[in-house]
């Protein structure tokens, strides 16, 4: 029993995958967030109601459209076939593109969140100390904001490496390229592997568990100090 | 061109703004009005905080002309601005938030030396704090040195006592007086608070429903008759006087103005310092005679300039003694029994004299 070795390939891919998520919505999802935490536009509530749509969404329905759009028939897919020679169904690109969509809100919403509570007043004082707006941001908002940040970034992080209908649909179960952790223990299931699956489990147990932990104790740390 | 001229125009909710205005390039201009006047909105749009359609020249530099489509934003105009609470960044120290703005402005934009500033507000013990160490009071004088680091080419203070309570404001009126005496920048002061606007403004500009009702020098303002704020009780005028002798066997400290001498009970005032002092109008009475047994010391010559009825049974009555305006507020019955009237010569009988 105790010579069968634990293939590690998916929990590399998931790594991989959840890295390259959070560094992309951090990325994308701080102008957003900025952009909501301070506009007075009518649409406001529009974009609001799109961000917050993966929340309720069940992720096969999301999955769904997605594997049509990047597929081979989808304009995505097509866009993609255009330029590189293949669509993006069952592709680690694929992938990322359906896991940024489906952690959005569990960036924006609490960067969003933390942009208001700063509110205007330390903008306006900055501005007043002779700070151009991105100079402003990146002196004032970014470190006060920093908890939001924090949050928002394991979130995404530790959402895409729970994320298993989305994945399924668009990246199939493909060893190496889209197979995951949390499919490689629906098959392991599937197969009757149990001991594989108890130790990929555990080990995401463990791994959640210690990440939230983390996270609460820094952000009560820094809402202290 | 010296002077803070503009105007401006914008829609608020309860009223439209419509202000033109030409202040000195100098001295403290004190801004007053009822809350919700429109006094912070002037403040906001000559920070370029808000928008509104108009001019702005400060100094002889165009800040904001709409029809020529130029608008600097805030971090491009000279100016320093303190808030009603004290808004230090919380994520830096004091010594950080002074550098804030005095790393941003070029070497040779800068005209105070970082050490004068923090001597001049007394905060020297505090650099190495968190701002959320600080009392209400250093908060807000960190704030204001922090502002007046950035070299401003005008200053503007919204209400900055407001949220302390008494002693704060008592601890730091001392240093805005310091700050009036050896600094030349212009300063606009938003208050509310009388007590303020006597210890601090050269020049006052008066708002009410976005609209100025009365701007000019502190005493020309002040007693004007045609103001609500000169038919309040404590209403009075305010005379700048130098301190020219003591008395010490009687406790009395002379004060000399344009048009006479003022004796009040003072002690350990140095000769030559320069006082404001302040006589309410209700401490003023008149006679048409100058009697010599009187307890009252303070009688002076004057001449009626103006005279309005204010009810009920009251009358105000500006007087010029020379150079220096008073009010006088006596009874309708006094009045008719003396047949005052404007050009009369009378005398005018100082009960109470006090330092602002």
């Amino acid at each position: 029993m105790f010579d069968i070795t634990i293939d590690l390939t998916p929990v590399w891919v998931t790594l991989q995958l959840a890295t390259i998520t959070t560094i992309i919505l951090l990325i994308i999802g701080t102008p957003v967030a900025w952009w909501l935490a301070h506009t007075q536009c009518w649409c406001k509530s529009l974009f609001q109601a799109m961000v917050a749509l993966p929340l309720v969404l069940p992720p096969t329905v999301l999955g769904f459209y997605l594997l049509v759009a990047l597929g081979p028939h989808g304009w995505i897919g097509q866009l993609s076939e255009w330029f590189s020679g293949r669509h993006l169904a069952f592709s680690f690109t694929g992938l990322v593109i359906g896991s940024v969509i489906a952690s959005t809100p569990f960036v924006i919403q609490p960067l969003q969140d933390a942009f208001s509570a700063i509110g205007k007043r330390p903008l306006e004082v900055a501005a007043t100390l002779r700070a151009n707006p991105l100079d402003c941001f990146f002196t004032v908002v970014l470190p006060l904001a920093r908890p939001g940040f924090l949050t928002a970034a394991t979130l995404c992080f530790a959402h895409t490496i729970g994320e298993f209908g989305i994945v399924l649909m668009i990246g199939g179960n493909l060893h190496g390229q889209t197979q995951v952790i949390s499919i490689a223990i629906f098959e392991h299931v599937e197969m009757l592997e149990f001991y594989e699956a108890h130790l990929l489990a555990g080990g995401m147990l463990l791994f959640s568990f210690m990440v939230l932990l983390t996270l609460y104790t820094v952000n009560r740390r820094y809402s202290t100090t | 061109m010296i002077g803070i001229t503009g105007n401006f125009s914008l829609q608020l909710a309860q009223f439209d703004l419509k202000l033109d205005f030409e202040l000195p390039g100098r001295g403290i201009t004190v801004i007053f009005g009822s809350s919700g006047s429109g006094k912070t909105t002037l403040l906001r749009c000559i920070a370029g905080l808000e928008r509104a359609r108009g001019n702005l020249t400060v100094n002889g530099s165009c800040w904001q002309n709409t029809a020529n489509r130029l608008f600097l934003p805030t971090h491009q105009r000279a100016l320093g601005y303190v808030f009603q609470e004290a808004s230090l960044f919380p994520h830096l120290s004091v010594q950080k938030n002074l550098e804030y703005g005095f790393s941003r402005i070029s070497s040779q934009d800068s005209k105070v030396e970082k050490n004068d500033v923090v001597e001049l507000l007394g905060i020297e013990h505090l650099l190495t704090r968190s701002p959320e160490r600080l009392s209400g009071g250093e908060k807000q004088r960190v704030a204001i040195a922090r502002a007046l680091l950035t070299s401003p080419k005008l200053l503007l203070m919204d209400e900055p006592l407001s949220a302390l309570d008494a002693p704060s404001k008592a601890e730091i009126l001392p240093y805005l007086e310091r700050l009036h005496a050896e600094l030349s920048i212009p300063v606009l002061y938003i208050t509310h608070a009388m007590p303020e606007v006597m210890r601090l403004a050269d020049y006052l500009l008066v708002i009410n429903q976005g609209k100025i009702l009365s701007q000019g020098t502190l005493s020309e303002v002040l007693t004007r008759l045609d103001l609500a704020l000169t038919h309040t009780d404590d209403a009075g005028a305010v005379v700048e006087a130098r301190v020219v002798a003591y008395d010490e066997p009687f406790h009395l400290t002379y004060l000399e103005f344009n048009g006479g001498r003022f004796s009040i009970f003072h002690d350990n005032l140095p000769t030559g310092q320069q006082v404001r002092v302040r006589v309410l109008a209700r401490d003023v009475s008149l006679a048409l005679e100058n009697e010599t047994h009187s307890s009252i010391l303070n009688i002076f010559q004057a001449v009626i300039t103006d005279l309005m009825m204010e009810s009920p049974g009251q009358v105000l009555i500006k007087l010029a003694i020379q150079d220096t305006v008073l009010l006088a507020r006596i009874s309708l019955k006094s009045s008719n029994l003396l047949k005052l009237c404007v050009g009369m010569p009378v005398y005018a009988r100082v009960k109470s004299v006090a330092l602002v």
